[in-house]
């Protein structure tokens, strides 16, 4: 029999060394994004998803929507998709925690003397991953039914940025709330629910029809901030009117103070649960 | 505690709302070899394992592997312990060799050193033909495989094995067992639970028997038999109405209450150990006119001690 003479563990740099963050939470990414690509089915979904949503509401409901300000429904559609897509990354994280949780193997990432917080930042960093590939979806379709950004390069990817920025932000408040679920079956009942969260927003149709109490819901929801930051940052019309609430008037700095704000909470809270969930 | 005791478990309590799964229970289990831990479904097995491998926060007591407490110290013996629970503990979604190399990875090794010791272990256990296959399509017996080779990336001082052939096939359970020969013989202490009482006997040097949350009693596999009286005679009766009659016979002639088992028409009584106990036992159920179609004499087995320890069967509800 051949002996397993295994390699001593490796000098032992506590668990929360940033170092030890980095590597063990992009083992953990890499495996999410394997999941991914091995599931061409699944890849090909996350393309055709923001294409689904830009053709049904830019031609099944644009023609009875009027832009505030004038302009075309569809260049006023697209930052809606993309913030849209940013803020999904709650959903993907809920699905993939919570999988997790169910199965074993959860179970020997705990037991082995891994960073806690890297199961928290991979499922966070891999959800970035697949928000690019939303995205990239979103963009070819975007192209293709003539939307364009109209204030140069350098805004154009400054916009991506915030979108990035904030698909990561919203993948922390996943894991925070997955990991409170025993399985996935009671995950993906609610991730339907999240829905509204990009709907009671300016992403697809301007807030000012809304009644009072829901326009301040509206307003005041991040996904407006982020949607109301691209069509500044691209050009694209919706913006030409002085808004009321105050994230509004600053889109980009209001879009920046959420996704920080978000992390601040959500991120020790996942980690916090993943230590605790399930020891008690 | 020193290099001796691999193990140790004093008064550890743990409840789930209003079940307690362990009642405070007290273990030392030697370095070296491999330490049964017995007890029927719903005993508290998993429980003691999950709180020795750092998963679970007991409510009370404390409990060390190698030297090391697992609740005040619990990154420290993450390194000191492998685990392969009840259920294998691996990613469906990726291949064996791309999971052992994750589970190296995490385990600190080198990128070069993970491939190396992946594919170190994937010979080990002889999976290299399916190596590159997604978990998802892996047998029973490949899972529990793959899940010990992942438990084994760094030789663990301990490994806790939650009833690790359950639910195999007869191949599957012979491998397995195979496997926790070998390990113990590069100087693993191995901690095994299982329902089986044949496993226990067959591959533990001491064993634990609990019951509901409490050890009821512990020895060497040889020691906890030798409890249950000498022999067992097991008599095979013609007809399942014949073994009433059966039973009152040897009742009376033992003074020990006899085990019914109609499914084999057999009635199986413990002996005093007298000399030519046998025969007079034989003498007296002719005598009363019991036919007995097949006689067998066998030494105790662990279900006999299960069964005197807790009066109740292996598998049956407390
Ligand atoms: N997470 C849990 N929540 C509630 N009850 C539990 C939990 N885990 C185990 N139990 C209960 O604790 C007892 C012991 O369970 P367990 O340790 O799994 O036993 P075994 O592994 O010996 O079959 C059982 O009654 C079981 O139902
Ligand atoms: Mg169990």
């Amino acid at each position: 029999m051949r002996a397993l003479d295994a390699p001593p563990p490796a000098a032992a740099s506590p668990g929360t060394h940033p170092v030890r963050i980095l590597v063990d939470g992009g083992v953990i990414a890499r495996r999410q994004i394997e999941h991914l690509l091995r599931r061409p089915a699944g890849l090909v979904g996350e393309l055709a998803l923001p294409a689904i949503i830009v053709l049904l509401f830019g031609y099944v409901f644009g023609g009875a929507i009027e832009v505030p300000g004038g302009g075309d429904y569809r260049e006023y559609l697209l930052p809606g998709v993309f913030a849209m897509q940013a803020v999904s990354g709650i959903g993907v994280t809920i699905t993939t925690v919570a999988g997790d949780l169910a199965r074993g193997v959860m179970d020997r990432f705990r037991a082995m003397p891994m960073a806690r917080s890297a199961v928290p930042v991979g499922h966070t960093t891999a959800s970035l991953f697949t928000g690019l590939v939303n995205f990239l979806g979103a963009a070819l379709c975007a192209l293709a039914v003539g939307w364009r950004a109209h204030r140069g390069v350098w805004l154009l990817l400054a916009a991506f940025g915030l979108l990035c920025l904030f698909r990561y932000a919203t993948g922390w408040i996943g894991v925070a709330v997955g990991l409170s679920f025993k399985d996935e079956a009671g995950a993906d009942h609610a991730v339907p629910l999240l829905f509204p969260i990009s709907m009671i927003a300016n992403t697809f149709v301007p807030t000012d029809g809304m009644p009072a109490w829901l326009r301040v819901i509206a307003d005041w929801n991040p996904v407006s901030a982020v949607t109301a930051a691209c069509r500044q940052l691209w050009g694209n019309p919706g913006m030409d009117r002085t808004h009321t609430a105050l994230p509004l008037q600053h889109p980009v700095m209001a879009t920046i103070l959420w996704s920080v704000g978000i992390i601040a909470v959500c991120a020790p809270t996942a980690v916090w649960r993943f230590r605790v969930a399930g020891r008690h | 505690m020193g290099h001796e005791t691999a193990v140790l478990v004093e008064g550890v309590a743990k409840r789930f709302g209003a079940t307690r799964a362990l009642r405070g229970v007290d273990l030392r289990v030697p370095a070296g070899g491999v330490f049964g831990v017995l007890g029927p479904n719903g005993a508290g097995k998993t429980t003691l394992v999950r709180v020795l491998t750092t998963l679970l926060l007991p409510d009370a007591g404390r409990a060390f592997v190698d030297g090391i407490d697992v609740v005040a110290d619990a990154e420290r013996a993450r390194f000191r312990f492998g685990l392969a629970g009840q259920y294998a503990a691996v990613d469906e979604q990726l291949t064996g060799r791309g999971n052992l190399r994750m589970f190296a990875r995490l385990y600190r090794l080198s990128p070069r050193a993970a491939r190396r010791r992946a594919d170190e272990l994937l010979e080990r256990f002889e999976l290299i033909p399916a190596a590159d296959r997604i978990v998802a399509t892996y047998s029973g017996g490949m899972r529990r495989r793959l899940d010990l080779a992942a438990s084994l990336v760094v030789s663990p001082s301990v490994l806790f094995l939650d009833e690790p052939t359950t639910g195999l096939d007869p191949r599957g359970r012979a491998e397995v067992w195979t496997a926790v020969r070998d390990l113990v013989a590069t100087g693993t202490t191995v901690v095994l639970t299982t329902q089986y009482l044949e496993e226990a006997d067959r591959l533990a040097d001491a064993v634990a028997v609990i019951d509901s949350g409490r050890v009821v009693a512990r020895g060497a596999p040889r020691e906890l038999k030798a409890m249950t009286g000498s022999e067992r005679l097991e008599i095979t009766v013609p007809a399942v109405d014949d073994m009433a009659p059966a039973a009152r016979v040897l009742r009376a002639a033992t003074g020990i209450e006899p085990v019914l088992r109609p499914g084999s028409r057999t009635v199986d009584t413990g002996m005093g150990g007298a000399p030519g106990e046998v025969a007079r036992l034989v003498r007296e159920l002719d005598a009363a006119g019991v036919v007995i179609a097949h006689l067998n004499v066998r030494r105790p087995s662990l279900d006999d001690v299960f069964l005197r320890l807790t009066g109740r069967a292996t598998g049956q509800a407390a």
